[in-house]
């Protein structure tokens, strides 16, 4: 009798446990009302131009007319037209959609492939690691921008995937690397080596028992690169070797200002563009500070 | 410490040789060659593979790989088509243009960075502090051409304060005064522009670090000796705090060589990052592959520099 009473009793108390990863940085959030803020204005924001550029017809978009040539801002163009008659801001809301698009596709690629790699090289240790060390190395002294851009130029039937192949080639080094050297520690741990003893399988250790230990350094990491793709992105599209010039993008339309009658007196060209991007960069940059703070518990503010 | 350099330089031996091999069959990709630049339609087909023959076109790759590169070390990166003139020549003259940018961008960013860090640092939680933290986010989020069309639009366009493109006014002779002048105040806007994106590196290892000393002995010694606050902070910490920065040098170079091909490109600067852009664009190969070996060079360097610089100001990293 009195024994069921106490597992009754036991059941019912509720045994405290220290916060799980999105506990803590719900917390943090909660508590920084800017990252509050930005993250829900980042998700509005990158909502409504997904939903709103579903709903533009590009090849109506792309046609040229050239009596609206330059049109300033009013009833017809919100935010006037470009040199060739088309409607700024149609392409701002494509050009967003696609530079996203492009963002979000590099960024869980090369997330991807630097949390394998660093997982394994972290893991095992010994010459893996000391091959793929020597790769990573490699890949962090080359200038990267430059041989992503002469890519870009030589590649025969250039298309938006090769584009994103070509980017994630260069950029999952920096993943790697942190990932690299947190699985290297952790990899030492007791509860690693205790499920070793028990004949665990390793990649059954790897991506079941260790991953999610490293879960919330791989959300920071894949934040901050989604922001630096963005940035990447619009930048080798504003030097011309983004996307297609048929394809809208962020970086095309602030490179219309490579033009210095446009730059002085047709403003609406670029200046939307560009300041769109810097809100889209300290917004995501911002959420990345927050989650980084969460991830560290002498950092945290909640 | 000399065993550490030592071996520091030869990891970069084979760096090197591998960039060089990527670089190298990048070219073989690249359509035409050597003599594309040469050709007009009065040359006779048989004289061009003449031409090509002597000067190993046909032969394996490695032969050709091996030549290119000794080619290379002596300087000979072929002719630029586009230019016509030899690709040596014309990288030199831009690098110098890009060397006077990188060396006033480089004071700049010291000029604005260590005040600001150790202000943040000093006044560790106070609004002044809050202030530079937030600044320093800021620089950090926003892509280079973005910053550098705002401040060309606003600086160059609406205010007219600075000239808007080129390297120098075309109505001076070179060497005098003016033109000295001339060429200082091209460069002021894109040197400001790169200063003030490369800040936050610097700002937030500065603040840290003389956060981190306040509790340290060696300064409450200074403090309880009665030395003036000022004085610990000037003389104690700032220096100790300050040698590390040094190593952030050779970071540096690596970014400027980054930005200089957007921040150039923007303010039409003629130097060898906007001449990268317009190699590109004319496909002019010759000068596209002497300017990638010559960028991966200077990064490797670079970051040889840091490490160097690293091992000498702090000894535990020094591999043994």
């Amino acid at each position: 009798m009195k024994n069921t009473e106490a597992i009754e009793a036991s059941k019912e108390m509720k045994v405290s446990s220290p916060p799980t990863g999105f506990q803590v940085i719900a917390r943090e959030f909660m508590k920084d009302k800017l990252a509050m803020f930005s993250l829900i204005s980042l998700i509005v924001v990158i909502g409504s131009i997904y939903i709103w550029a579903w709903q533009i017809d590009q090849t109506q978009l792309m046609r040229i007319s050239l009596r609206d040539k330059l049109a300033e801002p009013g009833e017809k163009f919100w935010l006037g037209a470009d040199k060739g008659g088309r409607d700024i801001l149609g392409q701002l809301v494509v050009g967003a959609r696609n530079s996203l698009t492009i963002a979000i596709s590099v960024t869980l690629l090369t997330g991807f492939i630097g949390v394998v790699i660093g997982l394994v090289t972290g893991y095992f240790g010994g010459w893996i690691d000391n091959i793929f060390m020597r790769i990573i190395d490699f890949f962090i002294t080359i200038p990267s921008l430059m041989i992503i851009i002469v890519f870009v130029t030589i590649v025969p039937k250039y298309n938006i995937l090769i584009f994103i192949l070509i980017m994630s080639v260069f950029l999952w080094v920096g993943t790697a690397r942190v990932i690299r050297s947190k699985a290297l520690s952790e990899s030492r741990r007791d509860y690693i080596n205790a499920s070793k003893t028990l004949g665990t399988g390793n990649f059954v250790i790897i991506f079941k028992e260790m991953m999610p230990n490293l879960s919330s350094l791989l959300i920071v990491e894949m934040t901050l690169n989604f922001a630096g793709n963005v940035g990447l992105e619009t930048g080798l599209s504003f030097l011309g070797f983004g996307l297609p010039p048929s394809t809208p993008s962020l970086g095309t339309l602030v490179s219309y200002a490579t033009d210095p009658f446009i730059m002085e007196n047709a403003w609406w060209n670029w200046l939307p563009a560009a300041l769109l991007i810097l809100l889209l960069m300290l917004a995501i940059n911002y959420v990345g500070q927050a989650i980084r703070r969460s991830a560290d518990a002498r950092q945290r503010l909640g | 410490m000399w065993k550490t350099i030592i071996r520091r330089i030869l990891v970069m031996i084979p760096q090197l040789f591998v960039l060089s091999l990527l670089i190298f069959i990048m070219a073989k990709f690249m359509p035409g060659d050597p003599f594309t630049g040469l050709i007009t339609p009065e040359t006779d087909p048989a004289r061009v593979e003449e031409l090509r023959i002597k000067a190993g076109f046909y032969d394996p790759w490695y032969v050709q790989y091996v030549n290119w590169i000794g080619n290379a070390f002596q300087g000979d990166f072929g002719r630029s088509y586009t230019f016509n003139v030899p690709v040596a020549d014309l990288i030199g003259e831009r690098a110098l243009n890009t060397l006077w940018l990188s060396l006033l961008s480089v004071f700049l960013l010291y000029l604005i960075a260590i005040p600001l860090g150790v202000i943040a640092g000093r006044f560790h939680d106070s609004l002044l502090d809050k202030t530079i933290v937030l600044y320093s986010f800021i620089v950090f989020a926003i892509p280079t051409f973005v910053l550098g069309l705002i401040n060309l639009f606003f600086f160059g366009y609406e205010l007219g304060w600075f000239p808007t493109s080129g390297t120098v006014d075309i109505k001076y002779e070179s060497g005098t005064a003016g033109f000295i002048w001339s060429k200082f105040y091209h460069i002021l806007l894109p040197a400001i522009t790169y200063a003030l994106l490369a800040t936050t590196g610097i700002i937030q290892y500065l603040r840290s670090e003389i956060i981190d000393s306040k509790s340290l002995d060696y300064v409450r010694t200074a403090k309880s000796k009665g030395i003036p606050i000022n004085k610990v902070y000037s003389r104690h910490i700032l220096r100790n705090s300050l040698l590390p920065i040094a190593a952030f040098l050779g970071f540096t170079i690596t970014g400027l060589l980054t930005g200089s091909i957007f921040i150039e490109t923007i303010f039409g600067y003629h130097g060898m990052g906007q001449l990268f852009i317009h190699a590109i664009n004319g496909r002019d190969y010759s000068v596209i592959t002497a300017l990638v070996m010559l960028f991966g060079f200077l990064t490797l360097l670079g970051s040889l520099l840091s490490d160097i610089i690293m091992s000498i100001v702090d000894p535990r990293i020094r591999i043994d």
